[in-house]
């Protein structure tokens, strides 16, 4: 469960990022998440709220956007989007598929403000 | 009525404080020379035993410390100090893993020049360690005999992560009904092209290899 900690930085930067940006409550935090970052979906949902009491985000919706799994194929010399994530094989030859180009994504891309 | 939310772009990595204090890390390591080294592992996979026999293996010769993380009591400490080398526990309360923060706060007081393996035990635990860079040179994954083969399948991001991976307790693998070919099958699905050995820090097999894997991409490193 280290989405707590997650949940706790990902607050910090809705704050910092809202200040920024003038200020106004901010009513919900974008992130965008890969396949193999590691977090789960659910259990950030879960502890968001805990990390968001007392704060400037308190009451804010957490919106995660899945970002899909990116692998190059060295046989087809092209990108490839997986969509079982676990079998890092190319989905069109079967070669086998170690460079990940996208999934591991964990960032905070937008906040919605209310003016 | 309520009027539409105005809304900013941001991009912010949630892990950017954790990955800039691993880089610098990682810098000081290369600087100071010292071959960093952290390892993953369910809990109870044998990390600090491998961990023992390894400094042990490695003292003498070359100048070993190790770091060991763990959610409380010191006793993995004490098990790695009797082998003499400067070991020092990080407890995390109720923290899952280590991070970045917490290794250079641990190694403060450190002369990291003094060194030339350093060894980082991470918390046991196949899920949480994985987003967090330590600024290790070479990210070592165990997985026991007694653990079943499909552990890559179920925690692909921790294996998929890994320089090396360790299968440990390879005297046990009879007793457990291991079966090496899907254990190598399903690390090769998740991280493709992983370099895999086999260990029993027990009864030695597999250790002068281990050891010998060391010494050389410690060198390389040095380079």
């Amino acid at each position: 469960m280290h989405e707590l900690s997650l949940a706790i930085e990902i607050v910090e930067i809705a704050e910092a990022e809202a200040r920024r940006h003038g200020n106004g409550r901010i009513q919900a935090v974008h992130l965008r998440l890969g396949p193999l970052s590691g977090v789960v979906e659910e259990a950030l949902q879960a502890a968001f709220p805990l990390a968001a009491q007392g704060t400037e985000v308190e009451g804010a919706e957490l919106v995660i956007e899945k970002a899909p799994l990116i692998v190059y194929c060295p046989r087809c010399r092209a990108e490839r989007e997986l969509d079982l994530q676990v079998w890092l094989a190319c989905p069109v030859c079967g070669a086998p598929t170690p460079e990940v180009r996208q999934g591991r994504e964990l960032v905070v891309t937008a906040l919605e403000l209310e003016e | 009525m309520s009027r539409e939310p105005r809304v900013v772009q941001v991009r912010q990595n949630v892990l950017k404080q954790n990955d800039i204090v691993a880089r610098a890390m990682r810098e000081e390591f290369r600087r100071s020379g010292v071959f960093a080294v952290s390892l993953v592992s369910s809990p109870g996979a044998g990390k600090t035993t491998l961990l023992e026999k390894t400094l042990a293996g490695l003292q003498g010769a070359w100048r070993v410390a190790a770091l060991v993380g763990d959610l409380a009591t010191e006793n993995d400490a004490i098990r790695l100090a009797r082998t003499g080398a400067p070991v020092k526990q990080i407890v995390t309360g109720t923290v899952c893993h280590l991070d970045a923060m917490m290794v250079r706060r641990a190694l403060e007081d450190w002369d990291l020049a003094a060194l030339d393996f350093l060894f980082i035990e991470n918390v046991g635990n196949l899920v949480c360690p994985a987003a967090y860079d330590l600024g290790e040179e070479l990210r070592l994954v165990l997985l026991s005999v007694t653990e079943g083969e499909d552990k890559p399948l179920k925690y692909p991001p921790i294996f998929h992560g890994a320089d090396l991976v360790l299968i440990t307790k390879t005297d046990l693998a009879e007793a457990a009904g291991f079966d090496r070919e899907a254990a190598r099958k399903h690390l090769e699905a998740v991280a493709p092209g992983i370099a895999v050995l086999e260990v029993s820090a027990k009864t030695g097999a597999g250790m002068d290899e281990w050891l010998e894997i060391l010494r050389a991409r410690a060198a390389s490193a040095r380079l």
